[in-house]
């Protein structure tokens, strides 16, 4: 009769204390996003003191700042690059995809490992070539060149995470489709395409992550008119010192997108992320 | 289709035929991607061995002349690609370890019973969002600045006010950095692996007398090994190519410290413009990671299910 008495004393108590742990937890990873949310608001004086300024006025000035300032295009830059790169590894992925999964090819083994070895693959491997291609061609600093890189990035990906969306269909789906004489495209705009609404969620949020946040071949294949939005942050390592807030502001306008889009989609994160292995 | 043959030539002809059409209406909707995949990645690969074995430097109009094995040679005798393959793998081991420990430890905390899980997992995953570059450069210019930093500020009671840890530790920061964006990237997936489990099996064996300890190492470990496995493998494969944290926090420095082999290649890719050279790093760096990613991604096959339905 006793432990009946203790039991439910005893069990809020370690759910207060782990939950102490657990939100301490957070809190250290939480830190330096939170913390660049702060610096952000601040004045510059108010950013670069020592000690640090806890309490202010918060003030968007440094946001309008950035935002009047040379920032937008590179916004735009990577706006175009992402979307443009992502629709086209739906358009190429979608129906290697359905090739792989519904209609099985001689070798799909083979194929899906071809393609996932290309995305993990090195860019020392094509680095190289590509870049005297784009100079030759004159497609350095050119955002299409970008986007076009981005799809190969990605690609290998999509056609692996829709793939694992499109075996979930019931196949008899497809039979019950091609009997009442349904054509191929009409079988994958009726059936396919919104079945694996999720499926191109997953897949456009994962290609938006990678390729709005992509650095190297940014910084190699561009330099003033294709620049992306990383781009436009590293230009505070040489003038820093005194742009604390002004650097917050700026690393917060970029990082927001795929924040955004990562907290909302936070179901599609995980499956896209280990392409389609976890649900 | 031989032992059909004697039935009636016209009769094979067309089940020849149709299963050949059939066959390339099967391989059309993957060909688009296939193509563009080849032409993208393996003929500039081509190219890449292609100019291994030339000197070429692209500062030097005319410098264009066939070397042999000179590059290769190189590599051999300068010490910067051994230090860049073992600064790979300090790091990746590094950052790989620690992620996968404190990714199980996280997501054990919010699978149990606390207040605000959804709330923490939020927060928690803002880490890998946040875009590599700004996430560095809030560390290192705000957050380990020796002047006006927030952590030499509260480390001033412990004597380490003045400590400039990007220069005086560098690996130790690109490897903290790199943990902080992994860690909810593990968690995410151990924590898939532990919403999995079925509550009643842990409540069976606490009944039958397992402590929370014994019933994590015999139930639940076994259990998410899969999911650890998955998280390695994919995380080692992007850290592998760590270069946005080294190029904000460090630059490959101080001297050759933090310099791993995709930075090692920018080096000499984009600042000496040694095309040849370049090209032989690549075609080193691919083979070393074929090497290990084959192993990899044997493993990889045997955690996703790759077999296709018929």
């Amino acid at each position: 009769m006793s432990a009946k008495v203790v039991a439910p004393r005893h069990f809020p108590t370690s759910k207060v204390l782990w939950s102490v742990v657990g939100w301490l937890v957070v809190f250290v990873f939480f830190f330096p996003v939170l913390w660049m949310w702060l610096e952000a608001l601040k004045t510059e004086p108010q950013a670069a003191s020592s000690p640090p300024t806890i309490l202010f006025v918060p003030t968007l000035a440094e946001f309008q700042t950035v935002l009047s300032g040379d920032f937008p295009p590179f916004f735009i830059n990577s706006a175009i690059a992402s979307l443009m790169s992502t629709f086209l590894v739906l358009v190429l992925g979608l129906p290697a995809a359905y090739a792989l999964a519904i209609r099985p090819v001689k070798r799909t083994r083979d194929v899906l490992f071809f393609f996932i070895s290309t995305r993990f693959l090195p860019f020392a491997a094509s680095l190289v070539p590509l870049y005297l291609l784009a100079r030759d061609l004159q497609l350095l600093d050119n955002i299409f060149a970008l986007a076009l890189i981005y799809t190969t990035i990605n690609l290998p990906l999509g056609v692996w995470l829709l793939r694992s969306f499109l075996l979930e269909i019931p196949p008899e789906l497809f039979e019950a489709a091609r009997i009442d004489g349904a054509g191929f495209r009409h079988e994958i705009l009726r059936i396919v395409v919104p079945l694996i609404a999720p499926g191109i969620a997953a897949t456009s949020l994962i290609c938006l992550i990678f390729s709005w946040n992509e650095f190297f071949y940014a910084v190699n294949f561009t330099s003033s008119v294709a620049a992306t939005a990383p781009i436009f942050l590293v230009g505070f390592i040489s003038g820093r010192s005194l742009f604390y807030a002004k650097l917050a502001a700026a690393a917060t306008l970029a990082s927001l997108p795929v924040l955004m889009a990562g907290w909302i989609a936070q179901k599609q994160l995980i499956r896209g992320l280990t392409m389609g292995a976890v649900k | 289709m031989s032992s059909i043959a004697g039935s009636g030539g016209a009769r094979v002809k067309t089940a020849a035929s149709v299963a050949r059409r059939d066959g390339w209406l099967r391989r059309l909707p993957l060909l688009p991607a296939f193509v563009y995949v080849v032409i993208v990645t393996q003929i500039p690969f081509a190219l890449t061995i292609y100019y291994s074995f030339f000197s070429w430097n692209l500062l030097k109009p005319g410098s264009f002349k066939f070397a042999g094995l000179d590059n290769y040679a190189n590599l051999v005798t300068d010490e910067s690609i051994r230090t860049a393959v073992w600064n790979t793998v300090v790091l990746t081991v590094s950052v790989i370890g620690i992620s996968v420990v404190l990714g199980l430890a996280v997501a054990t905390l919010l699978n149990s019973e606390v207040f605000g899980k959804g709330l923490m997992r939020t927060l928690m995953i803002a880490p890998f969002l946040i875009m590599p570059i700004a996430g560095a450069l809030i560390w290192k210019d705000t957050l380990l600045n020796p002047l006006f930093g927030l952590l030499p500020y509260f480390l001033k009671p412990f004597g380490l006010s003045r400590v400039d840890w990007v220069n005086q530790f560098p690996m130790v920061t690109v490897v903290t950095v790199e943990v902080w964006r992994w860690t909810p990237f593990m968690m995410l997936i151990i924590l898939a692996g532990l919403q999995s489990q079925n509550p009643e099996v842990l409540e069976a064996a606490r009944v039958d007398g397992a402590n929370s300890f014994q019933a994590f190492r015999r139930i639940t470990l076994p259990l998410v090994r899969p999911f650890l496995e998955l998280g390695a493998l994919l995380g080692s494969l992007f850290v592998v190519q760590t270069f946005d944290s080294i190029y904000m926090l460090t630059f490959g420095g101080p001297g050759q410290d933090t310099t791993n082999v995709p930075f090692l290649l920018y080096l000499v890719a984009f600042q000496g413009f040694s095309i040849g050279q370049a090209s032989a790093i690549g075609v080193v760096a691919v083979v070393l990671t074929t090497i290990v990613a084959t192993i990899g991604l044997r493993t990889l096959f045997s955690i996703f299910q790759v077999e296709p339905r018929r």
